[in-house]
């Protein structure tokens, strides 16, 4: 996995962590159960403080995305359904498109895709 | 989470300058850079601290014991880096850890042969033969090596290079690797705070201006660049202070969301440094 931080962006740097590991476990980069750096080591990687480090957890944790265990860290959750949900709308976004490349191909217009879909959707 | 460090109403008076009523805490397992411009009263707060100096009022308690009732224990769990040294210069390193190991009850001789391998310092030298940095590097050791909780330091990179200081700041994330121990960290050069620093204290003119964590004080203060004509009696209220040039003005304001609502694509906003909030902020005379 990948953090990389920019000085320069309007988000704050807790948010480009949080939206960087939510990628990574979007991405399956880290499954279920990986264990994330303790906040303190992460600090020293990233040469930030701490405290920055402690508010992107809390934040991923609140939001489901990882579970903190005291005194052992932080790991990557397994139940989160808004989190399974993005990652199949995601899926299906990326077969539509390869879909609507196809189509184009065929020189198929939108509306002959939508009468396709609209026939397979009910059957 | 409890307190390792606190000030509450400190003061002392001395003929031309008050350390005037300063409150503030530090969490146990933080690091907190102390900052003023010279004179602000920051050596002064750090000698009461290290009970060096006597208060004339208000409290002090570190480790939640009480200063300077519980001088000897407190110093034991204190290890303090400073500017200038008090080391005897004609001894050499080993020879001068031999004085002060008797200090500290909690003396670990393998840790200090662990530093001073790591930092590369020659024990046979005299310490007036050591390099400025090289110095630095022994004084942390010593403070590094008889388990303290709290480190404080004084002043620590100054006249220190950029390449040395990023040494530092490696040792010191090491440090802090260790959630018990906690950092006071007094300097000039805010740049090594921004990475590393939880909490921000900046005094002027022995006055607190604020205690807070740095990612409040980073995502909320702001220069605001743009025309002079941008600015009327209501505008330059929105300010902390203003500097006015020939060819426009650069501000700084406390509150970043509410400048961009005020100049709505007017003005060029950027975050500001804390340079820049020490600088407009002693400038505007708060």
């Amino acid at each position: 996995m990948n953090i990389i931080i920019s000085n320069s962006s309007q988000d704050p740097i807790y948010q480009q962590i949080v939206i960087q590991i939510k990628t990574a476990i979007m991405n399956e980069e880290l499954s279920r159960g990986d264990a994330l750096p303790s906040i303190r080591s992460l600090a020293k990687e990233l040469l930030i403080s701490v405290i920055t480090t402690k508010r992107a957890y809390e934040e991923l944790e609140r939001e489901g995305f990882i579970e903190t265990v005291p005194g052992k860290g932080s790991y990557v959750s397994g139940q989160n359904k808004d989190l399974i949900r993005e990652k199949r709308l995601a899926t299906i976004e990326k077969k539509l498109t390869e879909v609507i490349t196809d189509s184009k191909l065929l020189n198929l217009s939108l509306e002959d895709l939508q009468n396709i879909l609209r026939l397979l959707y009910t059957e | 989470m409890d307190n390792i460090l606190e000030l509450k109403n400190l003061k002392k008076s001395y003929k031309d300058f008050t350390l005037d009523n300063l409150t503030f805490n530090l969490k146990r397992g933080s690091v907190m850079g102390f900052i003023g411009p010279n004179g602000s009263g920051k050596s002064t707060t750090i000698k009461l601290i290290m009970n060096l100096i006597k208060k004339d009022s208000g409290a002090i308690n570190v480790f939640g014991l009480e200063s300077p009732k519980h001088d000897k224990e407190i110093k034991q769990r204190i290890g303090f880096v400073y500017d200038e040294n008090y080391f005897y210069e004609e001894l050499n390193i080993m020879e001068m850890k031999n004085i002060l190991q008797p200090f500290y009850k909690n003396w670990n001789d393998t840790v200090f042969e662990k530093y001073i391998k790591e930092f590369e310092l020659p024990k046979k030298n005299k310490i007036k033969n050591l390099s400025k940095g090289m110095k630095m590097k022994f004084s942390l050791a010593i403070a590094l090596c008889h388990n303290a909780e709290l480190i404080i330091m004084d002043e620590p990179t100054s006249g220190l290079d950029p390449v040395f200081r990023s040494e530092l700041l490696d040792i010191l994330y090491n440090i802090i690797q260790d959630e018990n121990v906690s950092i006071l960290f007094s300097t000039h050069i805010t740049t090594d705070l921004e990475k590393i620093a939880d909490y921000i204290t900046f005094i002027n003119k022995g006055k607190l201006v604020f205690s807070k964590t740095k990612d409040e004080i980073i995502e909320n203060y702001a220069l605001v660049k743009g025309s002079k004509d941008l600015l009327d009696n209501n505008t330059r209220g929105e300010f902390v202070s203003i500097k006015e040039t020939s060819f426009g003005f650069v501000a700084l304001t406390k509150d970043i969301i509410k400048a961009r609502k005020i100049f709505k694509g007017n003005c060029i906003i950027e975050k500001a440094s804390l340079e820049d909030i020490m600088v407009y902020t002693v400038r505007g005379n708060v």
